[in-house]
């Protein structure tokens, strides 16, 4: 008891401010998610778990859900597969190899409103450089509109999320690739193991634990993709991108149903709840440290 | 052999794919609007700074980019503030209420920020923080430190134990222990930790768009996005901004590296 009078002044500021505004707020968006609130008059009526029914029955939601976890397929996929294939050529500490990886993470310090400009503008369909190269190669008959066709143009921004990330993915793996001891690959290599061999039967099992982290972080990531999807497209064209977190924006913000959009927070936060824990229960039999 | 010619071939693909949006970004920013619809994937005719100008003359830049200073050095300290005492204080307390403290930071973690978007816009709005940066400085400190203490925490368990141990004998009090022994022994951990900080905050979208609205409150990236509701279809001005918004942080980058890499590694191993 003691010991908690004299250390409680180095956890009471934070303390304060975490329940003051991270907990007491995330219990604030229960209560409206229990509301008819449109978010502008100054009165609302409780009307109980109406709010969810509608949420899971409204069309837009379920295709925010289904492009959401089109996106995260896609951006997992393509983030990993590549970050590792990078990272199997970049294990030195030679200059080249620090300066290749330094180079390759530029993309990751951007924001995410500059990284959409920019490929707003390269995915351009007649003054952009995406159709301009494929043109330029024979390839016109590739040329798409790459934001405004509804069927690709998740995709197309799940490649822009991918080409953000891969640098600190590549660190990530690079430093799982380190940890692993020389001798055992060299003594491999003395038994007379092919390069194929030598990957899945020694590296590919040691560095599990560094594609664990990969795989959860770029999951969670590509449900928190908030600022490139709104940047680039705002959830068109025909709600074709919209994601979960730019439904409950939109319709806060533009459509005023508080009471709804809290809804939908409440079901976003139980799905990243559910993702983080088994996340947190994969990677703790398997931890590693570097 | 043939595998090693195409890793290598890898590698420079991969660089040709980062680095080749970024130069035509910064080829149009040097363009103007008539020589970039004569020729958009061109070379510019001559390195021409009259956009950077436009952009400087017409657009209150140095404002942004100073509420954007402003914002992000004052969030990291605040985090880094009261995160380094909470890491301390668990460290320094007994299994249950270091426990506890630390299950409870821990819970947070898996809370999303976009979850608490509208009880963050009505809530800043009733404590009359609307449209003020010290709203938003708040609202991103208490969003981060979550993270922030999880991360110190764990980068503070692996001190040795002896040292914080024979300070106490020699009868220096908590926060002697705390500035003297604890932060000088974390400093590298507690810089990667602010860059990792830096980047996100500087960057950031969301809340800048849920708290701000007038003029000369804009955050780089919020201004960024009004530009292009100023500079419809006006590519070169549009990507001028990109550009003028993006140099400072590659800049910082450059000087700053090692502490960038190693900050976004801890931030993706402990979060």
């Amino acid at each position: 008891m003691r010991r908690f009078w004299r250390l409680l002044p180095f956890f009471l500021p934070g303390l304060l401010l975490y329940l003051a505004l991270f907990v007491y707020l995330t219990v604030t968006s229960f209560y409206y998610s229990l509301t008819d609130w449109d978010g502008l008059s100054p009165s609302y009526t409780v009307i109980g778990l109406d709010n969810y029914p509608r949420v899971a029955e409204d069309v837009v939601f379920r295709k925010a859900f289904g492009n959401n976890i089109k996106f995260m397929l896609a951006v997992v996929l393509a983030q990993t597969v590549i970050s590792l294939l990078l990272a199997l050529q970049l294990t030195k500490q030679s200059r080249l190899h620090v300066a290749l990886r330094a180079f390759y993470f530029v993309p990751t310090i951007l924001s995410s409103v500059s990284v959409g400009f920019i490929w707003t503008f390269v995915y351009d369909p007649t003054l952009g450089m995406l159709n301009g190269v494929l043109e330029a190669m024979g390839l016109s008959s590739w040329n798409r509109n790459w934001l405004g066709n509804p069927r690709i143009a998740i995709f197309s921004i799940a490649a822009v999320q991918a080409w953000a990330h891969i640098g600190q993915m590549v660190i990530l793996f690079v430093a799982g690739l380190q940890s692993i001891p020389r001798e055992l690959v060299e003594s491999a290599r003395l038994d007379g193991a092919t390069r194929l061999q030598l990957f899945l039967r020694v590296t590919w099992p040691l560095l599990a634990p560094a594609a664990a982290i990969v795989v959860s972080y770029t999951t969670i990531q590509s449900f928190k993709a908030f600022d490139l999807v709104f940047t680039m497209t705002g959830g068109g064209p025909a709600y074709s991108t919209e994601i979960l977190s730019t439904y409950i924006y939109n319709s806060a913000f533009m459509n005023y149903t508080f009471g709804r959009a809290a809804a939908a927070s409440v079901f976003f936060l139980a799905l990243i709840g559910l993702i983080t824990f088994l996340q947190f229960r994969a990677l703790r039999t398997d931890r590693i440290s570097y | 052999m043939w595998l090693q010619g195409l890793g290598k071939l890898l590698l420079v693909a991969f660089a040709i794919l980062i680095a080749a949006p970024l130069l035509i970004v910064l080829f149009t920013s040097m363009k103007s609007t008539a020589q970039f619809y004569a020729s958009p994937l061109g070379l510019p005719e001559s390195f021409s700074f009259h956009n950077f100008k436009q952009l400087f003359t017409g657009q209150p830049m140095l404002r942004y980019a100073a509420n954007s200073l402003i914002v992000t050095v004052s969030t990291v300290l605040l985090v880094l503030g009261l995160a380094v005492s909470i890491a301390y204080g668990i460290l320094r307390s007994g299994r249950r209420l270091g426990g506890v403290v630390f299950a409870l930071f821990a819970v947070g973690l898996m809370v999303p920020s976009q979850v608490n978007m509208i009880p963050i816009y009505t809530f800043i709005r009733q404590l009359g923080w609307s449209n003020s940066l010290t709203g938003l400085i708040v609202v991103s400190a208490s969003v981060l430190l979550p993270l922030s203490v999880f991360m110190l925490s764990g980068f503070m368990k692996t001190l040795p134990r002896e040292i914080l141990e024979a300070g106490e004998i020699d009868g220096a009090g908590d926060w002697t222990l705390l500035a003297r022994i604890a932060v000088p022994l974390c400093a590298p951990y507690l810089a990667a930790v602010s860059a990792f900080l830096f980047v996100i905050v500087w960057n950031d979208l969301l809340f800048p768009l849920l708290l701000l609205s007038s003029n000369d409150k804009l955050t780089l990236p919020l201004a960024l996005l009004q530009f292009r509701g100023e500079y419809v279809t006006d590519y070169p001005m549009l990507l001028t901004g990109v550009v003028t918004t993006a140099i400072s942080m590659i800049v910082l980058f450059v000087f700053l590296q090692r502490y960038f890499i190693s900050g976004a590694m801890a931030g993706a191993l402990k979060g």
